[in-house]
């Protein structure tokens, strides 16, 4: 834990109150580079046709699925036995949310997995993969800013992870066409295409979730709730001045 | 330099939040309470809403008592107290000379924190006050007033075959039901509870606070509580005392989610004693 994370959250009264805090930000954090790697993975064994890396990704997703169990059931312990206020309570109904957007990234790895072990048993890889590899880089740099931003309480960067979500959709609608224009060159193209539309769909969720979990860690440092706003209003709203 | 500085974050008569109402019950300015030369409330200034719930919380000694007394001048019968500032209910200054103390205590109630019936039977501590404010005429409107309190304290259907029995056989958390039925059973505009429930069980607990949002559609409720969950479950507003300061006044989810002072926060998330 960093020394910040110490400042805001390990100064109560209670030592173990302090250590149960600290205890769900670390799960929470683990969970989060476990996503992270399982993402990488099934980006990886797809554009590899490494079928055997894809295996590796499925298997993995019970691990996520459990430690999301855990972390929630952790969290409702805290609830039950402090009734925490105030930044503490922000940064328990935070985790709870964040939890389960990181398994939703979970599953859409694990999607990608399943559609790199159902291409590799094609073949020669299919046009669009440059466009995997970009968004896919783009999407998992979100996703490690956001979960970064929340072991840091960095509401900026939270901010600028916002920001690159609208950068995504619009890649991912620029990849869309491409692709079509594939399909309308050669319709023996349609179904890997479709297949790597697929996997584009999964990655732009992705950003969707890491843009999410950005909100989330605003909501957990600054108390403002950015859900359903521009970026802009976000940042009005973060900046206004209390009354 | 200010000698009412103790704390870098206090600042004399400097409240964040929203302190005032378009419609306010009592409206109160720079008040100050001093014990003697010792100054137990720093500058306050705060309107209480009509019919609002607003619960004053912080550490012991904060002050969140004193001036919750000052609103029915309770402070007056200790000798070396005394109040400054504007205090006004509906409009009309509570420490005016000429104001009738026990009128205003009849239009301005007060449970404690520990049950405190008479020693007569529950029907007389109910109609005492109706009786010396002369508010029943027949011997049936004295009855009426004495069941539609115990009614409206939730404690009717538990005493009314025992009317005539002493108060101090019920239960605790009866008892102090029974102080809240004598309270209203002068139609007062204003419940002041200090602590109502510090000395009651969970479920004595959960019919206090259910009768507080029950009675805060006719009275206006100000509640004085150690538990932050209590403040949490029935106050529309909640208000933070620091050493005599009100640092803070917010609603009260505000308060409880994202509170403005750094202070409010400390105390509220158990950060310091």
């Amino acid at each position: 834990m960093t020394t910040k994370q110490e400042q805001v959250y390990g100064d109560h009264i209670s030592q173990q109150f302090n250590e149960d805090l600290s205890d769900l930000k670390s799960e929470f954090l683990r969970m989060g580079g476990l996503v992270e790697s399982q993402l990488n993975d099934a980006v990886r064994a797809l554009i590899d046709n490494d079928g055997h890396l894809a295996e590796k990704v499925r298997a993995g997703e019970r691990v996520v699925d459990q430690l999301e169990m855990e972390i929630d059931e952790e969290a409702a312990r805290i609830i039950v036995r402090r009734q925490p206020a105030a930044r503490d309570l922000r940064l328990v109904v935070a985790v709870i949310k964040m939890v389960a957007d990181l398994e939703r990234v979970g599953d859409e790895a694990k999607k990608i997995a399943e559609f790199a072990l159902s291409l590799s048993e094609e073949g020669r890889a299919p046009r669009g993969y440059v466009e995997v590899r970009y968004i896919s880089n783009h999407v998992a740099t979100m996703l490690h800013d956001a979960l970064d931003a929340f072991a840091r309480l960095d509401w900026e960067l939270a901010l600028r992870v916002m920001r690159e979500d609208e950068r995504v959709d619009e890649e991912y609608q620029a990849a869309a066409r491409a692709l079509l224009t594939f399909m309308m060159e050669d319709p023996r193209n349609i179904s890997r295409c479709m297949a790597v539309m697929w996997v584009l769909r999964a990655l732009e969720r992705v950003g969707d979730h890491a843009c999410n979990i950005a909100e989330n860690v605003i909501f957990m440092v600054k108390g403002k709730d950015v859900r359903h706003t521009s970026v802009e209003e976000a940042e009005k709203l973060i900046h206004a001045k209390r009354k | 330099m200010n000698m009412h500085m103790e704390h870098p974050e206090l600042e004399y008569g400097k409240t964040v939040g929203n302190a005032f109402s378009a419609d306010p019950k009592f409206s109160l300015r720079d008040v100050e309470v001093y014990y003697g030369d010792t100054q137990a409330i720093k500058g306050i200034s705060l309107d209480i809403a009509r019919n609002e719930v607003i619960s004053f919380i912080g550490p012991s000694g904060c002050g969140k008592s004193t001036f919750l007394r000052c609103l029915n001048r309770m402070n007056d019968s200790i000798d070396i107290c005394s109040v400054r500032g504007r205090l006004e209910l509906d409009g009309r200054d509570l420490y005016d000379p000429k104001q009738d103390v026990v009128e205003l205590r009849a239009r301005v109630g007060m449970v404690f924190q520990k049950p405190n019936p008479f020693p007569k039977s529950i029907y007389d501590n109910v109609a005492y006050g109706p009786r010396i404010h002369g508010l029943a005429n027949r011997k049936a409107e004295l009855d009426e007033m004495v069941e539609n309190s115990l009614r409206k304290a939730g404690l009717w259907n538990e005493v009314k075959d025992r009317l005539d029995r002493p108060a101090t056989g019920l239960s605790g958390g009866q008892q102090q039901r029974l102080c809240i039925a004598r309270t209203i059973a002068v139609s007062p505009e204003v419940v002041l509870m200090d602590e109502p429930c510090s000395a009651l069980d969970p479920i004595a607990t959960a019919r206090i606070e259910e009768l507080i949002s029950e009675l805060s559609e006719n009275f206006t409720i100000i509640i004085v509580t150690h538990s932050m969950q209590q403040a949490a479950r029935v106050s529309d507003r909640t208000a933070y005392f620091h050493l005599g300061h009100l640092v803070e006044v917010n609603e009260t989810n505000k308060v409880f989610t994202a509170p403005e002072h750094s202070l409010t926060e400390s105390y509220i998330t158990g950060r310091f004693g």
